[in-house]
């Protein structure tokens, strides 16, 4: 299987560990990444609360490259990047003088269909089947609580992918790896990314929630496929602790390093060791006994 | 020779201030044909339609054109006129000069000279039509009435004490529908198995009822007056004429753990069970999915007759010799001819399960309106004691949320269910009743409470049991320890809200029942994008259906209290009488008629006819061998839309009042 490959600016900086883990996973998968030639920034976070064709005209350069280099479809793992780039393709479809305007603004045409998959839709499209399939290491006793956050489901009738106020498409793929979704509540609330600079205290108190009701749910980590939430949760855990008084350790993981971990990389390969919260330990010697 | 009379009238000044009728008048009186030609101030008053009466006596004329307002109006009024001057009604047209013209426009002589080509058009019409008579079609004096909740009961108790037979189908096992699981009504708090048991009771004793419960329509033909029904009754497997209803089957059945329908799954029930205390008819009926010696059989992949797993209930059975219990019972299919139909099939609450965000069907003490009826119900699973299902203790806030679905374009319903702000209100009041000191918080979007007594209601329950009204909607319920966490926005005050519950009651979306949308096909009866039934007219025939003879009671076509759908109910079975009271209906000759010499049988017509009206004619020889199969039309059934006509590939259906003939005179003329 081959597939067009978005990594994004966090992939390639703060969420190292995410694109390493996704390249180990594609490579034990059998897929082949083929990366956008000459990608650029996809403008989240900072495009679109200063001007919205610019909002538009960045993500849409990358998907006219994408078409110029015949790629049908795109894996763009950060929810953050998935999110602009589905965004711009709605509101191109909606309004053809826009698009008219950033054909004009990127010099290349966007004329053609190009499906923009984040991680889920990734493995969906892969087969969650085939994936179990090719579990060597199955994650048998790993509890997850799977972590949506807001970008992956919202705007719903932007993104439209999965129930926006109780997704599953996680859970199944964790099932597939041999380990346990647990249920609890805040898969869908806001981490608070986008403040984390400047108010931190209120990003404090919305990780703390997380992080609380993940534990109190008897989960031995997080597990979520977004750069953001993933600095937020893991990077926030110190700052929490100190707040409050308590003392959070909870291992936060991208889905990606546990298909990686699941499919026979090491914690390292998969990045695990990368975290500001110690993660490896929880799952170094899960699924050590093999399943074939 | 055609002699023609135009009458044009000024309807005061709605039609005389743009329209110049005596012009309009002058220039009609030398069309061809007209030999008379009048305006009026008032054609439709007492003088107008004794000018028209006169000139028809007068004149001779053959055809009349009433030059007015729009023929929903008075087509009628100036029809009755001609007939009474010896004229055939079918020979008098109205040209809609109010409506379609003086209303829409400003410019007199642009509205004048459009008035006078509206008229020229009727007149080369009129002189088209031909007399047409009325269709009579015979009435059998029955009525079968589908569904027995409340809708149905009133529906068939009036129609039976008009004097007329009633069949009344009802798939449960009992009737009483949602009403006999209500705890206390609003607005009076009165109790609903109270004042419903002996309605049923009344049903089950009327000589004019035929009950026919856990069954259901399979089939309908015919058409208005002459209706043939097709009832499934599904195996009981009790002997109704045998059983008494002594319960010692009932208790002495293993299979004890079947979720109640009646309990809403609060409470448990046997698999051979009479669904509640006051069932009516208190027989018994085997639940085969749950009942032992019919999962053995179907285990083994044999006949129950074969299996002698279990069999308890038909041992404990004392009729003897023969016990009440038959397993080898099958269903039966029952024929009953009925004359009119009430559809009285109710309401069913929206899949609380699409709302992921509220946690229902995850936590237990999450439950919706109707299980929480239950939980005050002195006949439900607590004896009336409000209990959490999670671990039976008494709650001490509890959180109501109206508009659960309802209102609510991302889940698709964009309607008010109409009756939550009430039973919202009435349940918190419930529950401060039972217990004094808790809370009972109410969230809700507007307070919709526009009946009787029904305010006054709602501010009882602020002001007098201290509900807590919280304007604003809930965003997420979670359980957090022993409590539900029910964060939601005060919109007045602009604040976010926190309450540690321990029982939610979602007023979930009355929606309608499901696979109604099936009977309706049946029936021939439109229904929404909701499936709710639609009724004729919103505001003029609100219980009628398009389909001649069915009429609408309750809650299948719209959200309805009880007081509402018993009025209704009520409406439709005086619109019932009405029909049964005469022995031949009149109906109006404008229908559809096949041209046999042309029809070639192609059946396109039968296959477009949205009313069932069109049937297959065989034409045979003199030593009966068949010739031909050819459409025929049933006057009786068909509403006169035209779809067939248009359909017919060979031109040869036509509708009487409407003929090609005529219409392109009409338009010749213009």
């Amino acid at each position: 299987m081959k597939v067009g490959y978005y990594p994004g600016c966090s992939l390639e900086g703060s969420a190292s560990d995410f694109g390493l883990s996704i390249a180990k996973a594609a490579e034990l998968m059998g897929v082949d990444l083929v990366e956008i030639s000459d990608w650029s920034c996809c403008g989240a976070s900072a495009a679109h609360s200063l001007d919205h064709l610019l909002s538009i005209a960045l993500p849409a350069r990358n998907l006219a490259l994408a078409l110029a280099q015949g790629l049908d479809q795109v894996v763009a793992p950060c929810a953050a990047c998935s999110n602009r780039l589905i965004t711009a393709q709605v509101e191109i479809k909606a309004d053809p003088d826009l698009g008219a305007r950033v054909e004009d603004i990127v010099g290349m045409s966007l004329d053609g269909d190009v499906r923009v998959l984040n991680m889920l839709d990734f493995v969906d499209v892969y087969g969650v089947d085939t994936l179990k399939e090719k579990v060597t290491r199955p994650l048998e006793g790993f509890k997850g609580a799977c972590y949506y956050g807001c970008l992956l489901v919202r705007p719903p009738k932007v993104v439209q992918f999965d129930d926006p106020e109780d997704p599953k498409s996680m859970e199944r793929v964790l099932t597939a790896l041999g380990a346990t979704p647990v249920d609890w509540h805040f898969k869908v609330e806001c981490c608070g990314a986008g403040l984390t600079m400047a108010q931190p205290k209120i990003v404090a108190r919305l990780v703390r929630d997380i992080l609380r009701n993940a534990e109190e749910n008897g989960a031995d980590g997080i597990v979520v496929s977004c750069p953001l939430c993933h600095q937020n949760l893991d990077m926030r855990q110190l700052a929490v602790n100190a707040e409050y008084g308590e003392t959070h350790r909870l291992p936060i993981y991208y889905l990606s390093e546990l298909m990686a971990l699941a499919l026979g990389a090491s914690p390292k390969d998969a990045g695990i060791d990368r975290h500001f919260i110690e993660a490896t330990e929880r799952v170094a010697s899960l699924g050590q006994s093999g399943k074939k | 020779m055609e002699r023609i009379g135009v009458f044009i009238c000024h309807c005061g000044e709605n039609i005389g201030r743009t329209v110049d009728c005596a012009k309009v008048a002058e220039t009609a009186g030398k069309f061809r044909n007209v030999v008379h030609a009048v305006d009026y101030k008032y054609m439709c008053s007492d003088p107008g339609q004794a000018m028209v009466r006169d000139a028809i006596k007068e004149k001779g004329l053959t055809g009349v054109v009433v030059a007015a307002c729009s023929p929903r109006m008075h087509e009628p009024t100036f029809r009755r006129a001609a007939a009474d001057a010896g004229l055939n009604p079918f020979l008098c047209e109205m040209a809609n000069v109010r409506e379609h013209c003086s209303w829409v426009h400003e410019d007199v002589d642009a509205a004048t000279a459009k008035a006078t080509d509206l008229i020229r058009v009727m007149v080369e019409k009129v002189k088209q039509n031909e007399p047409l008579y009325p269709i009579r079609v015979p009435v059998t004096k029955r009525a079968l009435v589908i569904g027995g909740g409340i809708a149905g009961i009133q529906a068939a108790l009036d129609i039976a004490d008009g004097g007329h037979e009633v069949v009344l189908v009802e798939k449960s096992p009992s009737i009483g529908g949602h009403m006999a699981q209500l705890s206390e009504t609003f607005p009076t708090l009165d109790c609903s198995q109270c004042i419903l048991t002996p309605r049923m009771v009344e049903v089950a004793q009327h000589p004019n009822i035929t009950l026919h419960v856990y069954s259901e329509v399979e089939e309908v033909n015919g058409f208005i007056g002459n209706f043939e029904v097709k009832i499934r009754h599904k195996a009981s497997s009790v002997n109704n004429a045998l059983c008494t209803g002594c319960g010692a089957c009932t208790q002495v059945c293993p299979a004890k753990k079947v979720p109640s329908e009646f309990d809403v799954g609060l409470g448990d029930r046997t698999a051979i069970y009479v669904p509640f205390p006051q069932a009516v008819p208190n027989k018994p009926v085997i639940d085969r999915d749950h009942c032992v010696r019919f999962k053995a059989a179907a285990r083994k992949g044999l006949p129950v007759t074969e299996v002698t797993t279990c069999g308890k209930c038909q041992e404990a059975c004392p009729i003897e010799p023969v016990k009440a219990i038959d397993f080898s019972m099958e269903d039966e299919i029952i024929t009953e001819e009925v004359g009119a139909i009430v559809v009285a099939t109710g309401y069913e609450l929206y899949e609380k399960e699409a709302v992921g965000e509220y946690g229902y069907g995850k936590y237990p003490d999450i439950i919706d309106g109707l299980q929480f009826e239950r939980l005050a119900s002195a006949s439900g699973p607590t004896g009336g004691v409000i209990r959490r299902p999670s671990d039976g203790e008494i709650p001490e806030t509890v959180v109501f949320v109206q508009c659960v679905g309802s209102r609510d374009r991302a889940k698709g319903l964009t309607y008010c269910s109409k009756i939550c702000c009430m039973y919202t209100a009435k349940h918190a009041m419930l529950y401060k009743h039972k217990v004094h000191d808790g809370n009972a918080w109410v969230f809700y979007m507007d307070i919709r409470s526009g009946g009787k007594g029904y305010d006054e209601f709602v501010r009882r329950a602020v002001e007098e049991d201290e509900v807590k009204y919280v304007r604003g909607r809930v965003s997420r319920i979670y359980p957090e320890g022993k409590k539900l966490v029910v964060l939601g926005a005060d919109t007045l005050s602009g604040e976010k809200i926190r309450i540690d519950a321990d029982l939610v009651v979602l007023a979930t979306a009355i929606s309608a029942s499901k696979g109604v949308e099936t009977l309706a096909q049946k029936l021939g009866v439109s229904y929404d994008q909701y499936n709710f039934l639609s009724e004729a007219h919103p505001k003029l025939r609100p219980v009628e259906t398009a389909s001649a003879g069915v009429f609408l009671a309750g809650a299948c076509q719209a959200a309805r209290d009880i007081p509402d759908a018993v009025a209704q109910a009520s409406g439709a079975a005086s619109k019932v009488q009405v029909l049964l009271s005469s022995e031949e209906l009149e109906r109006e000759p404008v229908v559809a008629r096949v041209d046999e010499n042309t029809c070639v049988g192609c059946f396109c017509c039968e296959s477009v006819c949205a009313y069932g009206a069109v049937e297959r004619k065989e034409i045979r020889d003199r030593s009966g061998n068949l010739v031909k199969t050819l459409a025929y039309v049933n006057p009786g059934v068909c509403q006169g839309c035209g779809t067939c006509v248009a359909t017919c590939r060979s031109n040869s259906i036509d509708l009487a009042g409407y003929t090609d003939k005529q219409v392109f005179n009409e338009i010749r003329a213009l």
